[in-house]
Protein backbone atom coordinates (compact mmCIF):
# COMPACT_ATOMS: atom_id res chain seq x y z
CA UNK A 1 0.00 0.00 0.00
CA UNK A 2 1.53 3.29 -0.91
CA UNK A 3 -1.28 5.51 -0.28
CA UNK A 4 -4.29 4.77 2.64
CA UNK A 5 -6.32 7.76 4.01
CA UNK A 6 -8.53 6.32 6.30
CA UNK A 7 -12.26 8.08 7.56
CA UNK A 8 -11.59 11.60 6.02
CA UNK A 9 -13.66 14.33 6.96
CA UNK A 10 -13.67 17.08 5.39
CA UNK A 11 -15.51 20.76 6.08
CA UNK A 12 -15.39 24.34 4.08
CA UNK A 13 -16.93 26.11 6.93
CA UNK A 14 -19.80 24.64 8.11
CA UNK A 15 -20.29 22.72 5.07
CA UNK A 16 -19.18 19.34 4.57
CA UNK A 17 -17.48 17.81 1.53
CA UNK A 18 -16.02 14.68 2.83
CA UNK A 19 -17.82 12.32 4.89
CA UNK A 20 -15.65 9.49 6.14
CA UNK A 21 -13.97 8.58 2.87
CA UNK A 22 -11.41 5.73 3.44
CA UNK A 23 -9.65 4.67 0.11
CA UNK A 24 -6.38 2.76 -0.35
CA UNK A 25 -3.78 3.07 -3.77
CA UNK A 26 -1.52 -0.09 -4.07
CA UNK A 27 2.19 0.99 -5.62
CA UNK A 28 1.98 1.24 -9.33
CA UNK A 29 -1.67 0.87 -10.22
CA UNK A 30 -4.28 3.04 -11.55
CA UNK A 31 -6.88 3.92 -9.31
CA UNK A 32 -9.97 5.72 -10.42
CA UNK A 33 -12.46 8.45 -8.72
CA UNK A 34 -15.72 8.87 -10.44
CA UNK A 35 -18.74 10.69 -8.91
CA UNK A 36 -20.66 13.50 -10.19
CA UNK A 37 -20.15 17.25 -10.29
CA UNK A 38 -19.36 18.45 -6.33
CA UNK A 39 -19.55 15.18 -5.11
CA UNK A 40 -15.83 16.02 -3.24
CA UNK A 41 -13.17 14.47 -6.05
CA UNK A 42 -11.38 17.45 -5.66
CA UNK A 43 -11.59 17.96 -1.96
CA UNK A 44 -10.49 14.66 -1.80
CA UNK A 45 -7.51 15.11 -4.13
CA UNK A 46 -6.44 18.62 -2.21
CA UNK A 47 -6.99 17.30 1.57
CA UNK A 48 -4.38 14.39 0.32
CA UNK A 49 -2.26 17.12 -1.45
CA UNK A 50 -1.76 19.22 1.86
CA UNK A 51 -3.53 21.90 0.62
CA UNK A 52 -6.90 21.27 2.28
CA UNK A 53 -6.70 20.32 6.31
CA UNK A 54 -9.39 17.45 7.08
CA UNK A 55 -11.18 17.88 10.42
CA UNK A 56 -10.98 13.78 11.16
CA UNK A 57 -8.89 10.92 9.88
CA UNK A 58 -5.53 9.47 9.01
CA UNK A 59 -3.79 9.83 5.37
CA UNK A 60 -0.56 7.57 5.19
CA UNK A 61 1.82 7.87 2.45
CA UNK A 62 4.62 5.29 2.34
CA UNK A 63 4.19 4.26 6.17
CA UNK A 64 4.71 8.02 7.02
CA UNK A 65 1.37 9.78 8.75
CA UNK A 66 1.27 13.23 6.49
CA UNK A 67 -2.13 13.92 7.69
CA UNK A 68 -1.91 18.03 8.33
CA UNK A 69 0.97 18.48 6.29
CA UNK A 70 1.46 21.27 4.81
CA UNK A 71 1.25 20.75 0.42
CA UNK A 72 5.43 21.43 0.33
CA UNK A 73 6.44 18.90 2.74
CA UNK A 74 4.01 16.43 1.20
CA UNK A 75 4.93 17.82 -2.20
CA UNK A 76 8.73 16.87 -1.00
CA UNK A 77 7.90 13.46 0.01
CA UNK A 78 6.45 12.72 -3.96
CA UNK A 79 2.70 13.48 -4.10
CA UNK A 80 2.96 15.52 -7.12
CA UNK A 81 -0.71 16.79 -9.01
CA UNK A 82 -2.27 17.71 -11.90
CA UNK A 83 -5.07 20.11 -10.53
CA UNK A 84 -8.14 20.98 -11.98
CA UNK A 85 -8.17 23.55 -14.59
CA UNK A 86 -3.95 23.53 -15.26
CA UNK A 87 -3.43 26.33 -12.57
CA UNK A 88 -0.25 27.37 -14.52
CA UNK A 89 1.66 30.13 -14.10
CA UNK A 90 0.55 32.48 -17.55
CA UNK A 91 3.21 35.17 -17.01
CA UNK A 92 5.99 32.35 -16.70
CA UNK A 93 7.63 31.01 -19.83
CA UNK A 94 7.23 27.15 -20.21
CA UNK A 95 10.58 27.04 -19.21
CA UNK A 96 10.18 28.99 -16.26
CA UNK A 97 7.00 26.72 -15.37
CA UNK A 98 9.14 23.98 -15.56
CA UNK A 99 11.47 25.21 -13.37
CA UNK A 100 9.59 25.94 -10.33
CA UNK A 101 7.99 22.55 -10.71
CA UNK A 102 11.50 21.67 -9.77
CA UNK A 103 12.18 24.27 -6.67
CA UNK A 104 11.93 21.53 -4.06
CA UNK A 105 14.46 20.05 -2.87
CA UNK A 106 13.50 16.39 -4.22
CA UNK A 107 12.96 17.95 -7.95
CA UNK A 108 16.37 20.30 -7.92
CA UNK A 109 18.61 17.48 -7.91
CA UNK A 110 17.61 16.05 -11.08
CA UNK A 111 16.02 19.61 -13.01
CA UNK A 112 18.29 19.00 -16.28
CA UNK A 113 17.61 15.26 -16.52
CA UNK A 114 13.71 15.53 -15.80
CA UNK A 115 13.77 18.78 -17.68
CA UNK A 116 14.69 16.70 -21.48
CA UNK A 117 12.32 13.65 -20.21
CA UNK A 118 9.37 16.11 -20.52
CA UNK A 119 10.52 17.84 -23.44
CA UNK A 120 11.24 14.64 -25.19
CA UNK A 121 7.65 13.64 -23.99
CA UNK A 122 6.25 16.77 -24.87
CA UNK A 123 7.86 18.23 -28.09
CA UNK A 124 5.29 21.12 -28.32
CA UNK A 125 6.30 22.49 -24.98
CA UNK A 126 10.26 21.92 -26.55
CA UNK A 127 9.25 24.02 -29.53
CA UNK A 128 7.42 26.51 -27.38
CA UNK A 129 10.19 26.88 -24.55
CA UNK A 130 10.47 30.66 -24.40
CA UNK A 131 6.56 31.22 -24.63
CA UNK A 132 4.43 32.69 -22.34
CA UNK A 133 2.76 29.87 -20.95
CA UNK A 134 -0.89 31.83 -20.72
CA UNK A 135 -0.69 32.29 -24.78
CA UNK A 136 -0.70 28.69 -25.69
CA UNK A 137 -3.59 26.38 -26.49
CA UNK A 138 -5.80 24.60 -23.34
CA UNK A 139 -4.10 21.19 -24.71
CA UNK A 140 -0.41 22.78 -24.76
CA UNK A 141 -1.16 23.93 -20.88
CA UNK A 142 -2.29 20.95 -19.95
CA UNK A 143 0.71 19.31 -21.62
CA UNK A 144 2.79 22.08 -19.29
CA UNK A 145 0.63 21.46 -16.14
CA UNK A 146 1.88 17.61 -16.53
CA UNK A 147 5.53 18.53 -17.46
CA UNK A 148 5.48 20.17 -14.40
CA UNK A 149 4.59 18.06 -12.07
CA UNK A 150 7.01 15.55 -13.45
CA UNK A 151 9.37 17.95 -12.70
CA UNK A 152 9.08 17.33 -8.89
CA UNK A 153 9.96 13.40 -9.86
CA UNK A 154 6.29 12.28 -8.03
CA UNK A 155 5.76 9.19 -7.17
CA UNK A 156 2.54 9.29 -6.85
CA UNK A 157 0.40 11.69 -9.37
CA UNK A 158 -3.03 12.85 -8.84
CA UNK A 159 -4.56 13.38 -11.78
CA UNK A 160 -7.78 15.89 -11.38
CA UNK A 161 -10.50 16.20 -14.38
CA UNK A 162 -7.46 16.20 -16.86
CA UNK A 163 -9.26 15.98 -19.72
CA UNK A 164 -11.81 18.59 -18.94
CA UNK A 165 -12.24 21.40 -21.77
CA UNK A 166 -10.12 19.62 -23.78
CA UNK A 167 -10.19 18.53 -27.80
CA UNK A 168 -11.47 15.09 -28.39
CA UNK A 169 -7.70 14.51 -29.98
CA UNK A 170 -6.25 16.15 -26.82
CA UNK A 171 -8.25 13.68 -24.58
CA UNK A 172 -7.06 11.03 -26.68
CA UNK A 173 -2.81 11.67 -26.11
CA UNK A 174 -3.47 12.61 -21.92
CA UNK A 175 -4.98 9.19 -21.31
CA UNK A 176 -1.76 7.74 -23.32
CA UNK A 177 0.53 10.00 -21.42
CA UNK A 178 -1.15 8.39 -18.36
CA UNK A 179 -1.04 5.02 -19.32
CA UNK A 180 2.90 5.79 -20.14
CA UNK A 181 3.45 7.23 -17.03
CA UNK A 182 1.88 4.46 -14.99
CA UNK A 183 3.97 1.75 -17.19
CA UNK A 184 7.58 3.95 -16.19
CA UNK A 185 6.56 3.48 -12.70
CA UNK A 186 4.37 6.26 -11.45
CA UNK A 187 1.07 5.01 -9.25
CA UNK A 188 -1.79 7.33 -10.36
CA UNK A 189 -4.80 8.53 -9.05
CA UNK A 190 -6.97 9.32 -11.78
CA UNK A 191 -10.24 11.78 -10.98
CA UNK A 192 -12.30 12.19 -14.59
CA UNK A 193 -15.55 12.79 -15.83
CA UNK A 194 -14.99 10.78 -18.60
CA UNK A 195 -15.86 7.79 -16.17
CA UNK A 196 -15.93 4.73 -19.21
CA UNK A 197 -12.18 5.61 -20.26
CA UNK A 198 -11.00 5.95 -16.47
CA UNK A 199 -12.15 3.01 -15.20
CA UNK A 200 -10.94 1.05 -18.26
CA UNK A 201 -8.06 2.25 -17.41
CA UNK A 202 -8.34 1.72 -13.44
CA UNK A 203 -7.14 -1.23 -11.60
CA UNK A 204 -9.16 -0.26 -8.92
CA UNK A 205 -11.44 2.35 -8.61
CA UNK A 206 -14.29 3.98 -6.30
CA UNK A 207 -17.78 6.26 -6.90
CA UNK A 208 -18.24 8.97 -4.46
CA UNK A 209 -21.46 10.47 -3.87
CA UNK A 210 -22.03 13.61 -1.27
CA UNK A 211 -18.91 13.14 0.14
CA UNK A 212 -18.99 9.38 0.64
CA UNK A 213 -17.45 6.27 -1.05
CA UNK A 214 -21.06 4.59 -2.28
CA UNK A 215 -19.19 1.53 -4.44
CA UNK A 216 -15.62 0.32 -4.83
CA UNK A 217 -13.86 -2.46 -7.11
CA UNK A 218 -11.85 -3.20 -9.94
CA UNK A 219 -12.20 -0.80 -12.46
CA UNK A 220 -13.53 -4.00 -14.68
CA UNK A 221 -16.10 -4.61 -11.73
CA UNK A 222 -17.68 -0.91 -11.43
CA UNK A 223 -17.35 -0.99 -15.40
CA UNK A 224 -19.81 -3.92 -15.67
CA UNK A 225 -21.85 -2.49 -12.88
CA UNK A 226 -25.43 -1.52 -13.70
CA UNK A 227 -25.83 1.33 -11.19
CA UNK A 228 -23.01 3.21 -12.47
CA UNK A 229 -23.55 2.92 -16.30
CA UNK A 230 -27.08 3.93 -15.43
CA UNK A 231 -25.59 7.05 -13.44
CA UNK A 232 -22.45 8.27 -15.02
CA UNK A 233 -22.20 6.54 -18.28
CA UNK A 234 -25.74 7.18 -19.45
CA UNK A 235 -26.42 3.59 -20.51
CA UNK B 1 13.34 80.69 -18.47
CA UNK B 2 15.88 79.22 -20.76
CA UNK B 3 16.43 75.77 -21.70
CA UNK B 4 19.60 75.24 -19.62
CA UNK B 5 17.67 75.74 -16.50
CA UNK B 6 15.29 73.11 -18.01
CA UNK B 7 17.69 70.77 -19.04
CA UNK B 8 19.11 70.94 -15.54
CA UNK B 9 16.14 70.44 -13.97
CA UNK B 10 15.14 67.64 -16.32
CA UNK B 11 18.39 66.01 -15.22
CA UNK B 12 17.85 66.36 -11.42
CA UNK B 13 14.29 65.14 -11.50
CA UNK B 14 15.61 62.06 -13.60
CA UNK B 15 18.25 61.30 -10.82
CA UNK B 16 16.01 62.16 -7.82
CA UNK B 17 12.97 60.26 -9.70
CA UNK B 18 15.42 57.01 -9.66
CA UNK B 19 15.43 57.02 -5.98
CA UNK B 20 11.68 57.26 -5.84
CA UNK B 21 11.52 54.52 -8.20
CA UNK B 22 13.80 52.42 -6.09
CA UNK B 23 11.49 53.14 -3.11
CA UNK B 24 8.20 52.54 -4.79
CA UNK B 25 9.43 49.48 -5.96
CA UNK B 26 8.82 48.01 -3.13
CA UNK B 27 5.83 48.26 -2.22
CA UNK B 28 5.20 47.59 -6.10
CA UNK B 29 7.03 44.14 -5.42
CA UNK B 30 4.61 43.71 -1.92
CA UNK B 31 1.21 44.74 -3.42
CA UNK B 32 2.19 42.63 -6.22
CA UNK B 33 2.51 39.48 -5.03
CA UNK B 34 1.24 39.39 -1.61
CA UNK B 35 -1.61 42.07 -2.73
CA UNK B 36 -1.67 44.07 0.22
CA UNK B 37 -1.20 47.94 0.31
CA UNK B 38 2.08 48.37 2.35
CA UNK B 39 0.33 51.92 4.46
CA UNK B 40 3.60 51.57 6.79
CA UNK B 41 5.51 51.99 3.59
CA UNK B 42 6.83 55.49 4.18
CA UNK B 43 7.57 54.22 7.41
CA UNK B 44 9.67 51.49 6.59
CA UNK B 45 11.73 54.04 4.87
CA UNK B 46 12.03 56.69 7.82
CA UNK B 47 13.40 53.76 9.31
CA UNK B 48 16.41 53.20 6.77
CA UNK B 49 17.08 57.41 6.85
CA UNK B 50 17.32 57.15 10.56
CA UNK B 51 19.63 53.99 10.62
CA UNK B 52 21.57 55.42 7.95
CA UNK B 53 21.65 58.80 10.13
CA UNK B 54 22.67 56.53 13.03
CA UNK B 55 25.79 55.12 11.03
CA UNK B 56 27.09 58.61 9.91
CA UNK B 57 26.88 60.04 13.50
CA UNK B 58 28.65 57.03 15.44
CA UNK B 59 31.25 55.58 12.85
CA UNK B 60 31.23 58.19 9.93
CA UNK B 61 29.40 56.27 7.47
CA UNK B 62 28.37 57.76 4.31
CA UNK B 63 25.40 56.99 3.96
CA UNK B 64 26.05 54.63 0.62
CA UNK B 65 28.05 52.46 2.12
CA UNK B 66 25.09 51.87 4.74
CA UNK B 67 22.88 50.73 2.12
CA UNK B 68 23.91 47.16 2.37
CA UNK B 69 23.12 47.39 6.22
CA UNK B 70 19.74 49.52 5.56
CA UNK B 71 18.19 46.61 3.55
CA UNK B 72 19.54 43.52 5.44
CA UNK B 73 18.21 45.09 8.35
CA UNK B 74 14.78 46.16 7.12
CA UNK B 75 14.77 42.98 5.20
CA UNK B 76 14.46 41.16 8.56
CA UNK B 77 11.98 44.06 9.82
CA UNK B 78 9.64 43.23 6.61
CA UNK B 79 10.18 39.77 6.77
CA UNK B 80 8.96 39.42 10.48
CA UNK B 81 6.29 41.65 9.67
CA UNK B 82 4.50 39.51 7.21
CA UNK B 83 5.49 36.68 9.00
CA UNK B 84 4.12 37.64 12.68
CA UNK B 85 0.83 40.39 11.44
CA UNK B 86 0.37 40.79 8.11
CA UNK B 87 -0.26 36.69 7.41
CA UNK B 88 -2.35 36.80 10.58
CA UNK B 89 -5.00 38.53 9.03
CA UNK B 90 -5.08 37.69 5.46
CA UNK B 91 -8.59 36.00 5.60
CA UNK B 92 -9.70 39.38 6.66
CA UNK B 93 -11.57 42.18 4.43
CA UNK B 94 -9.31 44.35 2.43
CA UNK B 95 -10.13 47.17 4.69
CA UNK B 96 -9.17 45.19 7.61
CA UNK B 97 -5.75 44.98 6.29
CA UNK B 98 -5.03 48.47 5.77
CA UNK B 99 -6.22 49.15 9.09
CA UNK B 100 -3.35 47.02 10.68
CA UNK B 101 -1.12 48.51 8.88
CA UNK B 102 -1.99 52.23 9.55
CA UNK B 103 -1.65 51.45 12.85
CA UNK B 104 1.71 50.00 12.59
CA UNK B 105 2.87 53.20 10.35
CA UNK B 106 1.62 55.13 13.44
CA UNK B 107 3.11 53.21 15.76
CA UNK B 108 6.40 53.40 13.48
CA UNK B 109 5.90 57.55 13.80
CA UNK B 110 5.58 57.85 17.31
CA UNK B 111 8.14 55.22 17.88
CA UNK B 112 10.53 57.36 15.91
CA UNK B 113 9.61 61.10 17.56
CA UNK B 114 10.46 59.43 21.04
CA UNK B 115 13.79 57.87 19.73
CA UNK B 116 15.24 60.82 17.56
CA UNK B 117 12.89 64.08 18.61
CA UNK B 118 10.60 65.83 15.63
CA UNK B 119 13.51 67.98 14.46
CA UNK B 120 14.77 67.79 11.03
CA UNK B 121 18.24 65.93 10.45
CA UNK B 122 20.73 65.19 8.04
CA UNK B 123 24.05 64.16 7.30
CA UNK B 124 26.84 66.99 6.07
CA UNK B 125 29.23 64.99 3.23
CA UNK B 126 32.40 67.05 2.22
CA UNK B 127 31.14 66.09 -1.26
CA UNK B 128 27.64 67.62 -0.40
CA UNK B 129 28.46 70.61 -2.52
CA UNK B 130 30.59 69.34 -5.44
CA UNK B 131 28.97 69.15 -8.77
CA UNK B 132 29.82 67.81 -12.36
CA UNK B 133 29.83 70.69 -15.20
CA UNK B 134 29.05 69.36 -19.07
CA UNK B 135 29.15 72.42 -20.60
CA UNK B 136 26.28 74.50 -19.11
CA UNK B 137 24.95 71.26 -17.80
CA UNK B 138 25.32 70.86 -13.92
CA UNK B 139 25.39 67.87 -12.10
CA UNK B 140 24.97 67.63 -8.14
CA UNK B 141 27.91 64.46 -7.29
CA UNK B 142 25.32 63.37 -4.46
CA UNK B 143 22.22 63.19 -6.35
CA UNK B 144 24.29 61.29 -9.41
CA UNK B 145 26.08 58.97 -6.70
CA UNK B 146 22.39 58.38 -5.53
CA UNK B 147 20.94 57.59 -8.64
CA UNK B 148 23.56 55.49 -9.08
CA UNK B 149 22.84 53.44 -6.10
CA UNK B 150 19.28 52.85 -6.33
CA UNK B 151 19.87 51.79 -10.03
CA UNK B 152 22.23 49.30 -8.70
CA UNK B 153 19.80 48.06 -6.12
CA UNK B 154 16.61 47.80 -8.69
CA UNK B 155 19.51 46.00 -10.85
CA UNK B 156 19.49 43.44 -8.56
CA UNK B 157 16.46 42.98 -7.92
CA UNK B 158 15.24 42.88 -11.36
CA UNK B 159 18.14 40.02 -11.88
CA UNK B 160 17.00 38.44 -8.63
CA UNK B 161 13.19 38.30 -10.01
CA UNK B 162 14.26 37.14 -13.15
CA UNK B 163 16.97 34.71 -12.59
CA UNK B 164 16.97 33.00 -9.81
CA UNK B 165 14.80 30.10 -8.50
CA UNK B 166 13.53 31.94 -5.59
CA UNK B 167 12.79 35.06 -7.78
CA UNK B 168 10.89 32.64 -10.31
CA UNK B 169 8.91 30.69 -7.57
CA UNK B 170 7.53 34.07 -6.01
CA UNK B 171 6.75 35.31 -9.65
CA UNK B 172 4.95 31.85 -9.67
CA UNK B 173 2.88 33.17 -6.15
CA UNK B 174 2.33 36.36 -7.64
CA UNK B 175 1.21 34.28 -11.29
CA UNK B 176 -1.33 31.98 -9.23
CA UNK B 177 -1.69 31.20 -5.95
CA UNK B 178 -2.98 27.91 -5.59
CA UNK B 179 -0.99 26.78 -8.40
CA UNK B 180 2.08 27.45 -6.26
CA UNK B 181 0.33 25.41 -4.19
CA UNK B 182 -0.40 22.74 -6.32
CA UNK B 183 3.37 22.78 -6.76
CA UNK B 184 4.41 22.46 -3.35
CA UNK B 185 5.79 26.17 -3.17
CA UNK B 186 5.57 26.94 0.56
CA UNK B 187 3.32 29.90 -0.51
CA UNK B 188 3.75 31.59 3.59
CA UNK B 189 7.31 31.45 3.60
CA UNK B 190 7.78 33.14 0.13
CA UNK B 191 5.44 35.57 1.15
CA UNK B 192 7.65 36.54 4.06
CA UNK B 193 10.86 36.83 2.17
CA UNK B 194 8.58 38.82 -0.55
CA UNK B 195 8.08 41.13 2.16
CA UNK B 196 11.24 41.40 3.19
CA UNK B 197 13.02 42.10 -0.03
CA UNK B 198 10.21 44.88 -0.66
CA UNK B 199 11.27 46.43 2.90
CA UNK B 200 14.92 45.95 2.20
CA UNK B 201 14.71 48.01 -1.33
CA UNK B 202 12.85 50.72 0.49
CA UNK B 203 15.55 50.45 3.47
CA UNK B 204 17.82 51.12 0.91
CA UNK B 205 15.62 53.81 -1.10
CA UNK B 206 15.56 55.22 2.66
CA UNK B 207 19.82 55.18 3.11
CA UNK B 208 20.12 56.89 -0.44
CA UNK B 209 17.61 59.62 -0.23
CA UNK B 210 19.30 60.73 3.13
CA UNK B 211 21.57 62.05 0.85
CA UNK B 212 19.22 64.49 -0.53
CA UNK B 213 16.71 64.84 2.10
CA UNK B 214 16.72 65.91 5.70
CA UNK B 215 14.62 63.38 8.35
CA UNK B 216 12.22 63.66 10.63
CA UNK B 217 9.28 61.46 11.21
CA UNK B 218 6.70 63.15 10.08
CA UNK B 219 8.01 62.60 6.50
CA UNK B 220 6.71 59.20 6.67
CA UNK B 221 3.21 59.96 5.72
CA UNK B 222 3.92 62.05 2.76
CA UNK B 223 6.20 59.40 1.58
CA UNK B 224 3.76 56.61 1.81
CA UNK B 225 1.66 58.74 -0.57
CA UNK B 226 4.38 59.34 -3.14
CA UNK B 227 5.10 55.94 -3.77
CA UNK B 228 1.30 55.03 -4.02
CA UNK B 229 1.54 58.16 -6.96
CA UNK B 230 4.18 56.75 -8.51
CA UNK B 231 2.96 53.49 -8.30
CA UNK B 232 -0.14 54.03 -9.97
CA UNK B 233 1.07 56.18 -12.32
CA UNK B 234 3.83 53.47 -13.57
CA UNK B 235 1.04 50.63 -13.07
CA UNK B 236 0.48 48.68 -9.86
CA UNK B 237 2.82 45.66 -9.31
CA UNK B 238 4.39 46.33 -12.63
CA UNK B 239 8.52 46.49 -11.70
CA UNK B 240 9.47 48.87 -14.46
CA UNK B 241 6.52 51.00 -13.91
CA UNK B 242 7.17 52.08 -10.84
CA UNK B 243 10.90 53.18 -12.16
CA UNK B 244 9.12 54.73 -14.98
CA UNK B 245 6.45 56.33 -12.39
CA UNK B 246 9.36 57.64 -9.75
CA UNK B 247 11.38 59.48 -12.99
CA UNK B 248 7.99 60.76 -13.93
CA UNK B 249 7.47 62.59 -10.38
CA UNK B 250 11.09 63.55 -9.62
CA UNK B 251 11.26 65.54 -13.02
CA UNK B 252 7.45 66.97 -12.45
CA UNK B 253 8.33 68.01 -8.91
CA UNK B 254 11.25 69.73 -10.27
CA UNK B 255 9.62 71.77 -13.17
CA UNK B 256 7.27 72.68 -10.50
CA UNK B 257 10.06 73.93 -8.75
CA UNK B 258 11.38 75.98 -11.38
CA UNK B 259 7.98 77.09 -12.70
CA UNK B 260 6.85 78.19 -9.85
CA UNK B 261 6.57 78.01 -6.24
CA UNK B 262 8.51 74.61 -4.92
CA UNK B 263 5.49 74.14 -2.65
CA UNK B 264 3.44 73.69 -5.94
CA UNK B 265 5.16 70.10 -6.39
CA UNK B 266 2.79 68.40 -4.71
CA UNK B 267 -0.02 69.73 -6.74
CA UNK B 268 2.03 68.90 -9.92
CA UNK B 269 2.42 65.08 -8.68
CA UNK B 270 -1.52 65.06 -8.24
CA UNK B 271 -1.94 66.47 -12.05
CA UNK B 272 0.31 63.93 -13.59
CA UNK B 273 -2.15 61.06 -11.25
CA UNK B 274 -5.09 62.55 -12.09
CA UNK B 275 -4.02 63.04 -15.85
CA UNK B 276 -2.87 59.17 -15.84
CA UNK B 277 -5.84 57.66 -14.57
CA UNK B 278 -7.82 59.57 -16.90
CA UNK B 279 -6.01 58.54 -19.71
CA UNK B 280 -4.48 54.68 -18.92
CA UNK B 281 -6.11 53.96 -15.73
CA UNK B 282 -4.07 50.74 -15.27
CA UNK B 283 -0.75 53.07 -15.43
CA UNK B 284 1.47 53.27 -17.47
CA UNK B 285 2.90 49.74 -17.96
CA UNK B 286 0.29 47.94 -15.84
CA UNK B 287 -1.92 45.39 -17.34
CA UNK B 288 -5.92 46.29 -17.31
CA UNK B 289 -7.78 43.85 -14.31
CA UNK B 290 -9.19 40.98 -16.94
Amino acid sequence: MILAAEDIHLYYGDAQALDGVSIEVRAKEIVAIVGANGAGKSSLIRTIAGIERPRQGRIRFKGTDITGWPSHKVCDLGIGQVAEGRQIFPTLTVDENLEVGAYLPRGRAAKAEARERVYAMFPRLAERRSQYAGTMSGGEQQMLAIGRCLMGQPELIMFDEPSLGLAPTIVQEVFRVIERLNADGATIILVEQNVAVSLALAQHAYVLENGRITLKGTGKELLANDQVRQAYMGL
Amino acid sequence: MDTVTIINALVSGLLTGLVYGLSALGLSVIFGVIRIVNFAHGELMVLGMFLALLLFRWLGLDPLWSVPIGAALLFLVGYALQHFVVRRVAYLPDHMQFLLLAGIAIMLVSACLVAFGPDAQGVQLDYALDSFALGSLIIDKVRLYAALAAIAVASALLLFFKYSPTGRAIRACADNHLGAKVVGLNVDRLYALTFGIGAACIGAAGCIILLLVQVHPYLAPPYTLLAFIVVIIGGMGSLFGALLGGILIGVAEELASIVGEPSLKTAFSFALLIVVLLLRPQGLLGRAVR
